[in-house]
């Protein structure tokens, strides 16, 4: 079955096409002929790499309107492109640029959508996602719409792989909205992040809102700077400021596979689990027994983080 | 001013999620369910917004029946009025079908700033947002953790994968906040008294022009056709710390066995 044509929106990181839309290379290439659309102000190596990574065709439009991340021109460039000649599907990563630019183009082009994929199948014309539900329900979800179908696939759903080959390139001009462009970026600022990088690493000590106050957390990055270990949150203490979005674990932050995973005043919300549920231990420590995260854990502490923490950061040292 | 805020009746989300195998649903209980927690940032910034800039707040819900009680809860923090799409021919929506709904009453209250959450606190698939906005062709400014407004333009800076960008947009816009943006006002009794009173305008689908077909599972082009209970196979060992600490030995111990120390 692998006649479909499948789009990958991607996105640029630093100098390089975004390490999650070449993972969705990997499955549109198990699909059928894999493309890419690549929208940017200067797009480097960017092409070579796709087309290393399978694309056939990049659609590539360099444009300074791209500089700065503006959903509007995206949607506006791209709605044309797959109005001409729309692929079956196109693969959107699980990136806020990507959720803001599938969410528009679907209302735009009118489009059902699918959010949060972990597999993408078709069975004849029928896509079928599987999405998870909960920690411990997944679906089997089918779009039935004119193509092309529009589906966001979650990180390390699919492994990046380099295949050889180069892709072709289709250049073409930036699309103004009709109703022009609206939102101006007026400033970009990057935030250093400090420490191990949460998706290598092999130990990873996450606080959530369970700590109580910001002051707090400080707990959690002592733990992990014993263990040599990686620092994460839940998306609530994100939300609430203590921390910045780099750290996030979850479904809208990074999946992570860690050999230890030790949750510290995290619940366990759905949202969280879907991004650490496959660590191959987990240690929660939270003073709810009926915290979700508990059905996840290996071993669980009914108890107070703010006591064991220190506690256990003082003893790891010792045994060092 | 006027500012529109999409409200969400929800299951709990502190309480774990169960899905009816036969309807595939998720099991959305009543007396279990809540005001979206993500969208009460949505409220507050719509209500500081008024506050400084005069105007009205009026929130937008779709949903059953008995998501009068989070619409109230909505009432009771400071919304004026509130529109309430329920129709039993509702159920099964997709995420297109509800962006459609909310478009249609956002063309008839022509508000100048629609607020949102990300995502809601169930599905998280953050959608209906950035549908509306595409559907309704207004700027879209999402993740936003401060909004200023000033004349007839919006300064607001938003979130990014390693930092924060801030933008500018003519009104009317609409905005999906993040929990940075205000920490939510909790409902005094007079709010709660109040909130009694007010008005929600209730309507169904055939009042806000959206035909059956085009309603809930026959207008949904995203169908869920099987769903499976994923066997965990953890056997967690759950130990009560007294206070002490002392359950710190069986974290050390485990450490060890893992070959984390």
């Amino acid at each position: 079955m692998a006649d479909k044509r499948v789009l990958v929106w991607t996105e640029v990181a630093g100098d390089a096409p975004h390490p999650l839309s070449l993972e969705l290379l990997t499955a549109a290439r198990e699909l059928g002929t894999a493309e890419a659309a690549l929208f940017c102000d200067s797009p480097s190596n960017c092409v070579d790499t796709l087309g290393q990574h399978g694309a056939s065709t990049v659609h590539l439009c360099n444009d300074g309107v791209f500089a700065g991340f503006v959903a509007e021109p995206h949607v506006a460039t791209l709605a044309k492109l797959v109005s001409e000649n729309p692929p079956d599907l196109i693969l959107f990563p699980s990136t806020f640029p990507a959720r803001d630019v599938m969410a528009r183009l679907a209302g735009t082009l009118q489009s059902g959508v699918i959010a949060n994929a972990t597999a993408v199948s078709f069975d004849g014309d029928s896509l079928i996602a599987t999405v998870g539900y909960g920690a411990d329900n997944e679906a089997s979800v089918t779009l039935d719409d004119q193509p092309p179908l529009l589906v966001q696939v979650r990180r390390k759903a699919y492994a990046a792989e380099e295949v050889g080959g180069s892709a072709e390139v289709n250049e073409i001009p930036a699309v103004t909205p009709d109703s022009g462009n609206r939102v101006q970026v007026v400033e970009t600022v990057q935030e250093e992040t400090e420490g191990m990088n949460l998706e290598d690493a092999s130990v990873i000590v996450s606080g959530g809102r369970g700590l109580g106050k910001p002051e707090n957390f400080k707990l959690v990055e002592d733990l992990a700077a014993q263990l040599n270990a990686a620092v994460g949150a839940s998306r609530a203490i994100v939300d609430a400021g203590w921390v910045p979005y780099s750290y996030q674990v979850g479904q809208t932050g990074k999946t992570v596979k860690p050999s230890v995973y030790v949750a510290a005043g995290i619940s366990g919300a759905i949202q969280h689990v879907a991004g650490m549920g496959n660590s191959q231990h987990v240690i929660a420590i939270n003073n709810d027994p009926e915290a979700p995260i508990f059905e996840m854990a290996d071993l669980g502490i009914v108890g107070d983080a703010l006591t064991i923490l220190p506690k256990l950061t003082e003893r790891v040292q010792s045994e060092k | 001013m006027k500012v529109l805020v999409c409200a969400k009746f929800i299951p709990d989300p502190n309480l774990p999620m169960t899905v009816d195998q036969g309807s595939k649903r998720l099991v959305r209980d009543p007396a279990q369910s809540i005001l979206d927690p993500g969208d009460e940032f949505g409220i507050e910034a719509a209500l500081k917004l008024v506050e400084t800039h005069g105007g009205e707040v009026v929130s937008v819900t779709m949903g059953p029946d008995s998501a009068d009680a989070g619409i109230r809860r909505a009432m009771a923090m400071g919304v004026e009025r509130s529109i309430h799409i329920t129709d039993p021919a509702l159920e099964g929506s997709d995420a297109l079908t509800t962006a459609n709904v909310l478009a249609n009453v956002v063309r008839e209250e022509q508000p100048d700033v629609i607020i949102c959450a990300t995502e809601s606190t169930d599905a998280y698939t953050g959608m209906v947002p950035g549908a509306m906005a595409g559907i309704l062709d207004m700027p879209q400014l999402t993740f936003v953790r401060s909004i200023d407004v000033n004349g007839s333009t919006v300064k607001a800076q938003r979130d990014i994968e390693n930092g924060y960008q801030t933008v500018t947009a003519a009104l009317p816009v609409l905005i999906t906040v993040t929990a940075s943006i205000a920490e939510p006002r909790y409902p005094s009794f007079k709010g709660m008294m109040q909130a009694k009173k007010k008005p929600i305008d209730t309507r169904d689908i055939a009042a806000i022009g959206l035909s059956a077909d085009a309603a809930g599972e026959a207008g949904a082009r995203e169908r869920v056709t099987d769903m499976r209970t994923v066997e965990i196979q953890k056997q967690t060992r759950l130990i009560e710390d007294d206070g002490s600490g002392d359950s710190v030995d069986e974290i050390v111990a485990y450490l060890k066995q893992v070959q984390a120390i």
